[in-house]
């Protein structure tokens, strides 16, 4: 059965969305979440290296041997990555710098090769360019959320720009490592919550509809 | 050939360990941190398999790095060259290990295909290769850092235990709890922060 584009986005972006559902990612990019700027670079770098990654290694799948599909895999989705890394350091190198050794770990990043396993392994190349997009901006939104609160209460700016006035005192736990794993627990517990919620009022309206079939 | 920082290889150690914890403040490794925390006898067979990878990759990927990637100047394809490398490694330790010790194989042998894509590994390696540490340092550094994700997971595959049937909001069960326990033992960690600046 192939799966509709609208699925596919609503899959990636909500339904199975990398960070609630799968808990995958969270390694390279939670560490420039501190930053507004930087997390959106590292989105952008993650969307378009899952994205053309899928699309290729689509594409030859019916090519790869079995035993070294793994590593093959891994080369492809490095190459993008070089990529990435190449524009950096061309076009913005004061990022490139601050970003560090994330840029590259990037091909670490689970989603890549779980997006490449999980999708790309069993679909043809253009429904997985847009698996691959919608997984990396629905890894996006999510960062880009914990981002926003971590630069605001941490350093009151946004985007570099000073939004709380001198009464503000940052809170230095926010620009520190642990705040960026409480914040995402944080989101998890949300996003599990609302959709218990969403179960039990789907299980109600069931009960409602057909009663004797539902005390089963 | 090239400026290593002037720190004692010993600092180095400790401080990978304990001040610049790479799961703890470098987010590195998380992924299977996570899950296999659940169970104290793979944390520890997981955490030695990822000391001696670091540590080794970390040495390879020096010698590699300075007598062959930067003389020929191939830095751009360095990202691939490290995989490489890690991927070289894990092999040939899967190897090693099968043929000399099959109890510790069957121990350790399903955790180590996990490590290739185990971002602490690469992080390490990429570390050591912008802060251009001299060799000691690097070996030092990589077994350090493996040390430190081991002693993490060891911590926390133990408090997961002493906790397990603790009443916890069911929106925050599993994966969100170990989050919070994390984000607790990371500010435990900064408390070491004091001790030794290494950056």
């Amino acid at each position: 059965m192939k799966p509709s584009n609208a699925k596919i986005i609503k899959d990636g972006l909500w339904t199975n969305n990398p960070i609630f559902v799968q808990v995958l990612g969270i390694c390279s990019t939670l560490a420039v979440t501190n930053n507004v700027r930087n997390t959106l670079i590292m989105i952008a770098g993650v969307t378009f290296a899952t994205a053309f990654g899928s699309f290729t290694l689509s594409g030859i799948k019916g090519l790869l041997p079995r035993k070294v599909r793994m590593i093959i895999q891994v080369l492809v989705l490095s190459f993008y990555v070089i990529l990435v890394d190449i524009v950096l350091r061309a076009y913005a190198p004061a990022i490139s710098k601050q970003l560090g050794p994330y840029v590259g770990l990037i091909i670490t990043n689970c989603i890549l090769m779980g997006r490449a396993e999980a999708f790309a392994a069993a679909n043809p190349p253009w429904a997985s360019f847009i698996d691959g997009i919608a997984n990396g901006l629905g890894y996006g939104v999510v960062l880009l959320a914990i981002a926003v609160v971590r630069e605001f209460l941490g350093f009151g700016t946004l985007l570099g720009f000073r939004l709380a006035g001198d009464w503000f005192t940052p809170w230095t736990i926010m620009i520190m490592a642990p705040s960026a794993f409480f914040l995402v627990a944080m989101a998890l517990w949300g996003s599990n919550s609302y959709n218990a919620r969403a179960e039990a009022r789907r299980k109600a309206a069931v009960a409602k509809a057909a009663p004797d079939r539902a005390a089963k | 050939m090239h400026n290593a920082p002037a720190i004692s290889p010993l600092i180095l150690f400790l401080a990978s360990i304990l001040t610049s914890n790479i799961l703890l403040s470098n987010f590195l490794g998380t992924c299977s941190f996570i899950s296999i925390s659940k169970d104290w006898k793979s944390s520890f067979g997981l955490g030695l398999a990822v000391t001696l990878v670091i540590g080794l990759c970390a040495a390879i990927s020096w010698i590699v790095l300075w007598f062959i990637v930067m003389p020929l100047g191939l830095e751009y394809l360095s990202f691939v060259i490290f995989i490489i490398v890690i991927a070289a490694v894990v092999q040939v330790l899967e190897m090693i290990i099968d043929r000399f010790s099959p109890a510790l194989y069957l121990s350790l042998g399903i955790f180590l295909p996990l490590i290739t894509v185990n971002c602490a590994v690469l992080g390490a390696v990429l570390f050591m290769q912008i802060r251009s540490y001299s060799f000691i340092q690097a070996v030092t550094f990589g077994f350090g850092s493996g040390a430190g994700w081991w002693l993490a997971i060891m911590l926390l595959a133990a408090i997961r235990k002493r906790t397990e049937g603790n009443p916890v909001p069911a929106g925050l069960k599993g994966t969100g709890i170990t989050l919070v326990t994390i984000g607790f033992m990371a500010m435990a960690f900064l408390g070491f922060s004091g001790m030794i600046a290494v950056q």
